[in-house]
């Protein structure tokens, strides 16, 4: 860059000093908080009964034994389909929000809202509002109080940190042993490595980088202008109202003056350190911070609320023109989200079916092929078959193998007289079983002769079934 | 943050123009731009720490010393290491008794597929089912012996080999030589007539005579064979080198030979141990 007239291209993060407001939005983001951040603490210690042999952690993905655990459901990595349709339906339902309320998803629910949020809340509270930060900010000085109030709200950060990345990982192992093993430092190197990259991401996310994330690393804020149109409720200021504005003294031409009083409320509060009176831009995670704001300032000076407020483009022009705006309801109800809607439903309906209809035994059938047949000595066309059993249930379970389909085949298990195969609790076995047929019958003659595997739970007389073929000598 | 501009209409630009087409300036974060600088940090020390740039012999070998290979080694020898106790135990453990362990029958098992998959599959096949002259293990017919010991045995010391005084030996005549080309069309009906099918009966009842001159002292006046000598069963369903007239006729009129290298030089006793394990699982063991 030799040219002297040409501008820096790289600029540094503006520090944002976000304003402590009141209102209706910041009540639903302290609600929303404190139920997302109670969900994600509080879930891995809920206890779940089921039965001496299986883990009694409510929710708790099991990698080491490959099984997923919520409540009273068990998904096992065959059903992984559940774990896809639920992120189908995740990515649905943020369509419809997004189609429906714009960046809802940003401004209340993301993990880096709700923690950015958190470290806001610190922050005041031990530096002080806005005002005290930015004084602390500028001072240049690095004194007693000023190295006291930073290494209090860090230290404040970091434990905040450490109990984030450590509940994570008490989601994949029993929780209060893993506390344990954690404090006494006989955890495995994963668990404290993990802590660590969560410990330091957050901290820097929360702390420092913040909305830098939400401009510059998430992908998610370019997606959504595909999903958003002019029925969208975004976060809009109302310049047909606001403007010209200015300073309402009693000074001669206020009353040509729009309600906008340019106190700067708006963009004093807002994380992103935006002015919404720009009209929509890209920063703007719809938090309706600005809207808090401003209503306080407007009932102050007996303005009707609403200069900034939830509103749909098509409600620009209406308004512009006299008219009502429409309602609410009629935004969110059209076409593209009812069809949202239908398409998430029936994606949760039919896992819901999925789930219902699982069974708790089950079989897979791998015919080997190598060789196809053998024969024994007295003639006998003997097939051999890699049969996985499945026992859901929480003890052993013994397993009848059956087949059906031609009355000469009979079967028997490898290394077994018996056709019964044990199932330990809650897991798989690998069962080889030979099906043969008589010298001379018709499936030891032909090419190939369907049958059906059948696997019958003795204990219970639960059954299952899977459809196979034999290959006789023609093959 | 970007900069906002003094008013709404002013954007800044970055100076090119193009045509009169200007660029509006966006500048990217500085700290985006520190994150690349320290990437190509990371890299270059990447590089001096692990094996990278090419060189004429090889590649540079980075001061940590890490080698891939060096880790598979220490990997296989972790591994060996690990196994060591319950290979001793499978060496030393009578081998009717290891199936009755279900961890040393496991053990066995598993490292035997590995064994009979490395050593054993070139012939026999990787799902033990042979080929023309080579057995199937997976059937009920044995030539020297189905039960765990035999299998053990031939194992060990292989088939016809010349490397093992111990390995099993017999040698089958070629009868070209001693028999007349009738007597030979004969005895072939005769050995087919004993699993069912001659193709011409008058023929066979001519062979029985023949059959038991010449056959009979080692594959016994029934047919079924004698394992003290490797003689196979005739009077089964299965044939080594093939059940058809012309193929029984070439093997009674030139013998057979067939060979099986000793393994107890080339695996140790443990591995042995468990491959005789695994072949004797598969559906024919005794």
């Amino acid at each position: 860059m030799s040219d002297s007239e040409t501008p820096s291209l790289y600029a540094a993060r503006e520090p944002i000093f976000p304003k402590r407001v009141s209102g209706l939005f910041r009540n639903l983001k302290w609600g929303i908080m404190i139920v997302t951040l109670g969900i994600y603490y509080i879930t891995p210690w809920l206890r779940w009964d089921r039965g001496p042999e299986l883990p009694d952690q409510a929710v708790l993905v099991d990698l080491a034994s490959r099984r997923f655990f919520f409540f009273w459901i068990e998904i096992w990595p065959h059903e992984f389909y559940f774990i896809a349709g639920l992120l189908v339906m995740a990515g649905l339902g943020l369509f419809l929000f997004t189609s429906a309320l714009g960046r809802v998803w940003c401004g209340y629910a993301c993990p880096q809202t709700v923690w950015t949020d958190l470290f806001i809340l610190v922050e005041r509270w031990i530096e002080g509002d806005r005002n005290a930060r930015l004084r602390l900010h500028r001072q240049k000085k690095l004194d007693f109080r000023k190295a006291r109030l930073r290494l209090t709200k860090w230290t404040t950060w970091l434990l905040i940190s450490v109990a984030t990345g450590g509940a994570w990982v008490f989601y994949f192992t029993d929780a209060p042993t893993l506390l344990v093993n954690l404090a006494t430092m006989n955890a495995h190197p994963v668990a404290y490595t993990t802590i660590a990259v969560l410990t330091l991401t957050t901290f820097i996310f929360g702390g420092f980088a913040r909305e830098q994330i939400c401009i510059y690393a998430c992908p998610w804020p370019r997606i959504q202008a595909a999903m958003m149109d002019e029925d969208t409720l975004v976060v809009g200021y109302r310049e047909w109202r606001g403007e010209p504005r200015g300073k309402h003294r009693k000074a001669e031409g206020a009353e040509a003056l729009g309600d906008c009083i340019d106190c700067m409320a708006c963009v004093n509060v807002c994380p992103v350190g935006i002015d919404i009176r720009d009209g929509q831009q890209l920063e703007c995670i719809t938090c309706g911070l600005c809207i808090d704001a401003c209503d306080d300032m407007m009932d102050k000076i007996g303005k009707p609320r609403g200069l900034i407020d939830y509103m749909a483009l098509t409600d620009e022009s209406r308004e512009r023109a006299g008219m009502e705006p429409k309602s609410v309801w009629k935004h969110v109800f059209r076409p593209r989200t009812v069809m949202y809607t239908i398409l998430w439903a029936s994606v949760g309906f039919a896992l819901l079916f999925a789930l219902f209809i699982r069974s708790d035994i089950d079989l897979t059938v791998a015919p080997v092929r190598n060789p196809t047949f053998i024969t024994l000595s007295d003639g006998t066309i003997r097939n051999t078959y890699e049969v996985r059993l499945r026992n859901k249930h929480g003890e052993e379970r013994p397993f009848r193998v059956t087949v059906s389909g031609d009355p000469s085949l009979h079967v028997t298990v490898e290394g077994s007289p018996y056709e019964v195969v044990p199932v330990p609790a809650d897991s798989t076995k690998l069962a080889r079983i030979y099906v043969m047929a008589p010298k001379g019958s018709t499936p030891a003659e032909a090419e190939r002769t369907e049958f059906r595997f059948w696997v019958e739970d003795t204990a219970s007389g639960e059954r299952a079934y899977k459809d196979s073929v034999f290959n006789g000598r023609a093959n | 943050m970007a900069k906002k501009p003094e008013t709404k209409q002013e954007v800044s630009t970055t100076g090119h123009s193009w045509d009169g087409i200007e660029e509006y300036n966006n500048p990217l974060p500085r700290w985006w731009l520190w994150t690349l600088y320290l990437c190509i940090i990371w890299g270059i020390g990447y590089t001096i720490a692990y094996p990278a740039w090419p060189m004429i012999n090889g590649a540079t070998k980075g001061v940590l010393g890490y080698s891939t290979r060096a880790e598979v080694a220490a990997d296989i020898a972790a591994v060996e290491a690990q196994n060591e106790a319950i290979n001793t135990k499978l060496a030393g453990t009578e081998l009717t008794e290891i199936s009755a362990d279900p961890e040393l029958n496991g053990y066995a098992q598993s490292a035997g597929a590995a064994v009979f998959k490395t050593w054993c599959a070139q012939c026999h096949g990787s799902g033990a089912a042979g080929a023309k002259g080579y057995p199937n293990l997976l059937d009920n017919d044995w030539l020297w012996g189905g039960d765990i010991e035999a299998i053990h045995t031939t194992i060990s010391h292989g088939v016809r080999n010349e490397t093992d005084d111990d390995a099993h030996y017999s040698e089958m005549p070629a009868f070209g030589e001693m028999l007349e080309n009738e007597e030979i069309d004969q005895v072939v009906n005769y050995v087919l007539s004993l699993s069912g099918d001659a193709p011409d009966a008058a023929l066979a009842e001519a062979g029985a005579v023949v059959f038991e001159d010449n056959c009979a002292v080692c594959h016994m006046e029934d047919g079924t064979g004698d394992r003290s000598q490797g003689a196979p069963n005739l009077a089964d369903a299965i044939w080594l080198y093939g059940g058809d007239f012309d193929t029984v006729k070439e093997t009674v009129t030139y013998s057979r030979f067939g060979v099986m290298p000793n393994w107890n030089e080339r695996l140790t006793e443990a591995q042995v141990r468990a491959v005789a394990t695994y072949v004797h699982s598969l559906g024919g063991g005794e």
